[in-house]
């Protein structure tokens, strides 16, 4: 038997003999079923080529993002060795999209790195206290979830000052309620569970508990979540630079490049059309990639 | 969403019959967010990094000037009363003066809101007009091309930027194809000839009888608010889609094929009727969305509404517009929100 086939066997053996067995195990077919659904992995495979491109864009890049050469403005896609052609002030398109991608990748870590967080601790101190800490908590996610999302990103980095950084705390002001509420659902069922009650009787403390024992079991609808969520990040953070009010020109941020190029829209096309492609690219890949885990990880929940 | 707002309604009144307590819990409820948002607001405009007191009377003020305004605007006193006086001013419709355009902020919302309303219900319409039927037929034909294309439909509105649709849209239609209007709302050659009524040009021109400025405002509002449009279809066909699959999945469905009614009765007059409720829900809630959706839509196609109102007053940090904007926003998404949770479980007997 080949090295392969003999890892496949012990993966999907009936009878694992370890608990890291039995935990590959899971892993391992849960990946067989998301390898199934074509179009969560295409979304992962797009996914995996923006974030190459995003750590390897000072090798791929042809031009540095912030060179400007006026004599060259507003060059068609192909001319003069530009992929993407030029922008308003001569810089390489497909350079700056290439630099884009790390910026977005960066607004959605960190977004997705501090929104469920904060969700989950709300959530699960909420779930897990009742009473009128629960009540108290849940008022506040209730006034976060009942006011428009970006119109309240808006006031945020009003208030703030425009910015990255700015930006990506005001989406994740806005971003944490959803997460508090899956957090606190999950924190109800498990609380009376007996094993919680075993641990309790062992002598651990409410921290213990919740840190240890019901975090732990909040992570996987919380990462289906975050993952569905992305997209939506990247177009509000999209969104913000496009008014102006989220990276600073001249970074090569997408939507600060469709706010660029939009005087000349009708004109040279490519200016603003090109970050707009890159959008949605990487919205639709993360769409595509929680849609497939969310059947991987919570088969109930899926829609078809 | 919604039951976004439900949450704590589980409080019992027992000295109230069932009915009027719940309709207590939920005036309480919307009183407590929206105090809340206020709350938010609040504290926005009072971390600004913008001087309060400057911005009103400008750099060159002396002293004894800056000291008079401060006074004026309350801030001599704790953050409390300041709070309190800040909502009764609020409430009573006072947001205080617009650094911007020198008027009321209230008076100018009452401008630009019409503008907003009339995009986002034309979009709404245009949504639930395609989004209904396509909805209820992918789930009628569930794995048909129908249904594929109703998915289709769907990832696309969830992936793509607003804006730069608005964009390519404005590029093709035109810049390319000349088939409709360009950016702002009517061309100017039009414009101030039709007295406001509504505010909603739309509406106003067809009363007063000016269809050369009805023609002319169509065309300009039809991209925008098909583009709102399909972002509402593609919100308002998954969730009919889902509701259908679930009530095509029920017992009552199977009885009422077995019983030998035509399909059209069956989906039609049995499945969706009992998802009228749930999809009124899901409407009001789109048009939440749309109030929301706007902000980006209006400044790419230069609308004079709300949206705009609000970003242009942000890049001249003109706070008291932005907040007053916001709070309008927020209130009738509070509104809505709430309305369709009052909907769903006054008159949906299942939910009791």
């Amino acid at each position: 038997m080949s090295g392969a086939a003999a890892w496949r066997e012990w993966l999907l053996s009936d009878e694992p003999t370890s608990r890291r067995q039995a935990r590959l195990s899971s892993w391992y077919k849960g990946w067989l079923t998301f390898r199934s659904n074509t179009l969560a992995m295409l979304g992962l495979v797009v996914l995996v080529f923006l974030i190459l491109a995003a750590i390897f864009a000072p090798l791929l890049a042809t031009d540095d993002p912030f060179a400007q050469d006026l004599g060259n403005r507003l060059l068609a896609p192909g001319e003069q060795g530009h992929f993407f052609g030029t922008d308003s002030l001569g810089r390489d398109i497909y350079s700056r999209i290439l630099y884009g991608a790390r910026i977005s990748i960066y607004i959605v870590l960190l977004v997705a790195m501090v929104a469920p967080i904060v969700g989950l601790i709300m959530g699960t101190v909420a779930g897990y206290a009742g009473g009128w800490i629960d009540v108290i908590l849940m008022r506040i996610t209730d006034i976060f979830l009942a006011f428009p999302r970006l119109v309240l990103a808006l006031a945020f980095v009003a208030a703030l000052g425009a910015g990255i950084e700015n930006a990506v705390l005001a989406i994740s002001l806005t971003a944490w309620p959803p997460y508090a509420r899956i957090a606190r659902a999950e924190t109800l069922t498990i609380r009376n569970s007996d094993f919680i009650h075993a641990i309790r009787l062992q002598g651990a403390g409410p921290v213990r508990i919740v840190t240890k024992h019901i975090w732990p079991l909040c992570i996987s609808s919380l990462i289906i979540r975050v993952t569905l969520d992305m997209a939506g990040i990247i177009l509000t953070a999209a969104g913000l630079g496009f008014l102006g009010l989220g990276a600073q020109p001249p970074s090569p941020e997408w939507g600060a490049m469709i706010s660029e190029g939009r005087k000349y829209i009708l004109d040279y096309w490519w200016v603003a059309t090109i970050p707009g492609i890159a959008i949605f690219a990487i919205s639709l890949a993360f769409n595509l990639l929680g849609d497939g885990l969310r059947d991987v990880l919570d088969p109930k929940e899926s829609q078809s | 969403m919604a039951e976004s707002l439900t949450h704590g309604e589980g409080r019992r009144f027992p000295f109230l019959s069932p009915w009027l307590g719940r309709l207590f819990a939920t005036v309480a409820t919307v009183a407590a967010t929206v105090l809340g948002l206020l709350f938010v607001t609040f504290m926005i405009g009072r971390v600004m990094p913008i001087d309060p007191v400057l911005a009103v009377i400008g750099e060159r003020a002396t002293q004894a000037q800056y000291d008079e305004t401060f006074r004026a605007l309350g801030l001599d006193k704790p953050l409390l009363v300041q709070f309190g006086i800040y909502v009764t001013d609020v409430v009573q419709g006072d947001f205080g003066k617009s650094i911007r355009t020198g008027q009321e902020v209230a008076t100018d919302i009452a401008r630009v809101f019409p503008a907003t309303m009339e995009l986002a219900t034309l979009g709404t319409l245009i949504g639930v007009i395609l989004g209904v039927p396509l909805g209820v037929i992918a789930a009628v034909r569930r794995g048909s091309w129908i249904d594929q294309l109703a998915r289709f439909v769907g990832l696309i509105g969830y992936s793509m930027p607003i804006f730069w649709l608005g964009l390519v849209g404005l590029l093709v239609f035109y810049g390319i194809l000349g088939w409709v209007a360009g950016p702002s709302r009517v061309s100017t050659f039009f414009q101030g000839i039709v007295e406001p009524i509504t505010g909603m040009l739309l509406i106003d021109s067809a009363i007063r009888g000016e269809w050369a400025v009805f023609r002319d405002a169509f065309s300009h509002i039809v991209l925008p608010a098909s583009l709102l449009g399909y972002y509402s279809m593609a919100y308002v066909s998954r969730m009919t889609r889902s509701f259908m699959l679930e009530q095509l999945g029920s017992e009552y469905v199977t009885t009422a094929r077995v019983k030998g009614l035509s399909e059209w009765q069956v989906v039609w007059g049995h499945a969706f009727r009992n998802i009228r409720i749930q999809l009124v829900t899901v409407i009001a809630l789109a048009y939440a969305n749309l109030l929301e959706g706007s902000v980006l839509t209006e400044i790419i196609f230069a609308w004079p509404g709300i949206g705009s109102y609000i970003t242009t007053s942000l890049l001249a940090n003109d706070m008291n517009s932005v907040l007053g904007g916001t709070i309008v926003i927020g209130t009738i998404f509070v509104g809505i929100n709430i309305f369709s949770d009052i909907l769903y479980r006054f008159f949906d007997p299942r939910a009791k």
